[in-house]
């Protein structure tokens, strides 16, 4: 034992600083893609017949994209002949109001209401989490599992996973709510005490996508519960996933509005 | 219409439903083993499948019965098809007869779907149904006697775990039964791909487990690839090969953070994570994802990989990970908790279906890679690592042995490519095709069989090794005891969604 704690200790801090500085360690991590309208052919649809999942549309016979519906398999990017569709490095896509993932043209911005800021600041510097598999691939499994590793070391943000929701302040759903699973999460939800909030973690979770439609998976949270932030990915990677929780305690901003993602 | 084609890399034998106990023992005389088994409707008529493998690593051996949807059941000979029979069942609507464990498995007790998602009928639109019904604990066989305690475990449990819901019927420490309900994440994966373009339904198979994305997007492309007869150029084997070795180095990682935290070894724990995470980020600069996602499709790879150079970007964790692993098998405390603990007989190993490391520490001698090669396996240097005393010691040694190799394949391959294409060329041939594909996981083997006409998948069957282990899981927990077992847990390495599907 006492040679784990000399290693240990040897081995120094690995933990990031990130966001106040240092990495997020997601160099390379290719995000959400990015539409450059201006590029965009009319009467050319090869995105939006590419996209497995539906994500996107067309608006008056333009593109639009449902971010909620992305999974990032890069697919839109690879067959659009104009160069429209570009690979990004987006992945913080954390957002509180889902038509925030929806790609328009008008900015819009949202007021945060008052009483949202008091919960956040009562909770900003102890956030508990209950965590609950509603039916994913478990990659959303492995990257929250990774929160807790020495690289990304959630603890040192004030925020611990709890094993009981009557000590949950936030519960964190993935997967797209399959059948059996719909009546554990609302049971999970109503254990939870006041004040409570929700995170949508994961395209599945936010949409179902690409498993809603099927005879045993749901369509994601919509319906279902009252969800303070939406975060697409597939999975949302743990910088991602910190981003959303430092944007629910209102500690950090918020980067996608209408679909589009400031610098 | 027939169905015309034939599996690849099989010999076929079409058995009447009377005679299929006795060819099953037939096949058992000749050590064969049974791999999975699976249903198909061809035009309305019932097609079962068994799939054997041989005892020198010859072609595999198909079993096939057809025009009947009550078949006897062979779970009382070959344990390991009780499940696959279960989930024909509730999934397909056939009748097994005699069937020794007769309980829902996929579709829980409480529930049903109606018709069945996988029946005759469903073929026609896959979509028509949905399942229903509220939560009601399993119909198992109940443990009673003085003094004995139920617990259920779940579905939601403690930490950030996969959902499942366990049974443990117990006095004091000793667990006298222990029953796993899964399929809680049950997502009718197999029914998603009918009606799907073949070529481009890659990004689902990357779905139906995430910590295996890259060996499920691999077997399903080799499926594809065998029924259509594309031969993939040779870097492009060569980089599937370091992708899907990348995978199995993180798992591994992975999976000696987790054993060390059972065994409440914390830096032990911080170590592996850390580890983990390394090559994750080395997987995401190199390719773009850190679940390797997006990287393959039919006839090859979707972009060239630079991956000359991961020797020199593997020398630091190749260090570190042989520092790591020599401290865990240093360590006392650690040792003392795994030795004895779960064991599981050659026999039970055999019989239950237990696959990759799992059953390598019980003494079978088995690995896709080697036995059955497929990408560029065939032209690269491995061991196989094999232990016999079947506890978690001899799981962890395996799973150790086999991240060393892991290593070692890594900067074997990135040391041999040559430049060259990624991509056959290929048309999607017209009529009807199917294909066997396979790749050994960091778990064990996975199987996708698949069925395409015109281009559309019509059946697309996942043997996954989650689904074989965890089968043969609880055989390791009955009669040990509460403080072991998350430890046992641990040594299998198990995941759920892989299982559920």
């Amino acid at each position: 034992m006492p040679l784990w704690t000399w290693t240990g200790l040897k081995a120094g801090k690995a933990a990031t600083r990130w966001p106040r500085s240092g990495s997020d360690g997601q160099e390379g991590v290719l995000g959400m893609p990015r539409l450059d309208i201006d590029k965009c052919r009319s009467g050319c649809d090869l995105c939006i017949s590419s996209c497995p999942t539906q994500a996107i549309h067309l608006v008056e016979g333009e593109p639009v994209i449902d971010y909620g519906r992305c999974i990032v398999c890069q697919r839109c990017v690879e067959e659009c002949p104009e160069g429209a569709m570009q690979s990004s490095y987006d992945w913080a896509f954390g957002v509180r109001q889902r038509s925030d993932l929806t790609w328009s043209a008008a900015l819009e911005s949202h007021e945060a209401e008052h009483l949202r800021k008091r919960i956040a600041s009562s909770q900003r510097r102890s956030l508990h989490i209950r965590h609950v598999d509603a039916g994913s691939c478990n990659a959303c499994e492995a990257e929250i599992s990774a929160l807790d590793n020495p690289f990304y070391n959630l603890h040192r943000l004030g925020i611990f996973f709890t094993p009981s929701p009557r000590f949950a302040d936030l519960l964190m759903v993935t997967g797209p709510v399959t059948a059996p699973m719909h009546d554990v999460l609302l049971a999970t939800w109503e254990a939870m005490p006041e004040p409570r909030s929700v995170i949508a973690t994961g395209t599945c979770a936010v949409s179902g996508a690409p498993m809603d439609g099927g005879y045993a998976g749901g369509a994601g949270l919509e319906k279902i519960l009252p969800v303070d932030i939406w975060l697409p990915g597939c999975p949302p990677n743990p910088a991602a996933l910190i981003h959303a929780l430092l944007l629910l305690l209102e500690r950090m901003p918020q980067r996608v509005t209408g679909g589009q993602y400031a610098e | 219409m027939n169905m015309a084609s034939s599996l690849n890399s099989c010999s076929t034998r079409l058995v009447a439903a009377d005679q299929l106990v006795a060819v099953a023992q037939e096949c058992l005389n000749q050590q064969m083993r049974f791999l999975m088994a699976w249903h198909d409707w061809d035009d309305q008529t019932c097609v079962v499948r068994y799939l054997l493998s041989q005892k020198d690593h010859a072609e595999f051996v198909l079993l096939e019965v057809r025009d009947t949807d009550t078949l006897p059941s062979l779970a009382a000979l070959v344990p390991l098809l009780g499940w696959y029979e279960r989930e024909m069942h509730d999934l397909g609507g056939l009748e097994f007869s005699g069937h020794p464990e007769s309980f829902p498995l996929i579709i829980h007790e409480g529930f049903s779907i109606s018709p069945p998602p996988l029946g005759r009928t469903a073929a026609d639109n896959p979509l028509q149904a949905h399942l229903q019904g509220s939560y009601e604990p399993p119909s198992m066989p109940e443990v009673q006697g003085d003094q004995v305690q139920d617990l259920y475990w779940g579905p939601v449990r403690a930490d950030v775990v996969e959902t499942g819901e366990f049974h443990y019927s117990y006095i004091g420490e000793a667990i006298l039964h222990y029953h796993p309900r899964l399929f809680f994440k049950h997502r009718g994966m197999e029914a998603r791909f009918a009606g799907q373009d073949a070529a481009r339904s890659v990004y689902l198979a990357e779905r139906v487990s995430g910590v295996g994305s890259a060996c499920h997007a691999l077997a399903y492309c080799q499926a594809v690839e065998n029924a259509w007869g594309i031969e993939v150029p040779l870097r492009a084997q060569l980089l599937r090969v370091i992708i899907v070795e990348l995978e199995r180095l993180y798992n591994h990682f992975h999976y000696f953070g987790q054993l060390a935290k059972t065994t409440t070894l914390k830096v032990g724990a911080a170590t592996g994570f850390l580890m983990e995470e390394r090559v994750k980020q080395l997987a995401s600069q190199l390719t773009g994802s850190r679940y390797l996602r997006s990287l393959l499709c039919v006839g090859g790879l979707r972009r060239d990989l630079q991956a000359e150079h991961l020797a020199h970007a593997l020398e630091g964790i190749i260090d570190e990970g042989e520092a790591y692993l020599n401290r865990l098998h240093q360590t006392a405390t650690h040792l003392d908790r795994l030795m004895g603990t779960g064991i599981l007989s050659l026999e039970s190993a055999f019989d239950q279906g237990a696959t990759g490391p799992v059953a390598r520490a019980s003494g079978l001698d088995r690995d896709l890679r080697r036995d059955h090669p497929y990408a560029a396996y065939h032209k690269l240097r491995f061991n196989v690592p094999v232990r016999e005393k079947g506890d978690a010691m001899a799981r962890s040694e395996v799973r150790a042995e086999s991240l060393r190799e892991a290593l070692a394949l890594l900067v074997q391959a990135s040391g041999r490519l040559k430049t060259g294409p990624v991509q056959a060329e290929y048309t999607p041939p017209s009529g009807e095709q199917q294909g066997l594909g396979w790749a050994e996981t960091p778990r064990g083997t996975l199987m996708y069989a698949v069925r395409i006409r015109d281009g559309r998948l019509q059946r697309v069957k996942i043997k996954s090794p989650s689904f074989s282990n965890w089968r043969v899981f609880p055989l390791t927990v009955h009669g040990t005891n509460l403080m072991d077992y998350a430890i046992n847990e641990a040594s299998f390495g198990l995941t759920i969604a892989g299982c559920d599907r």
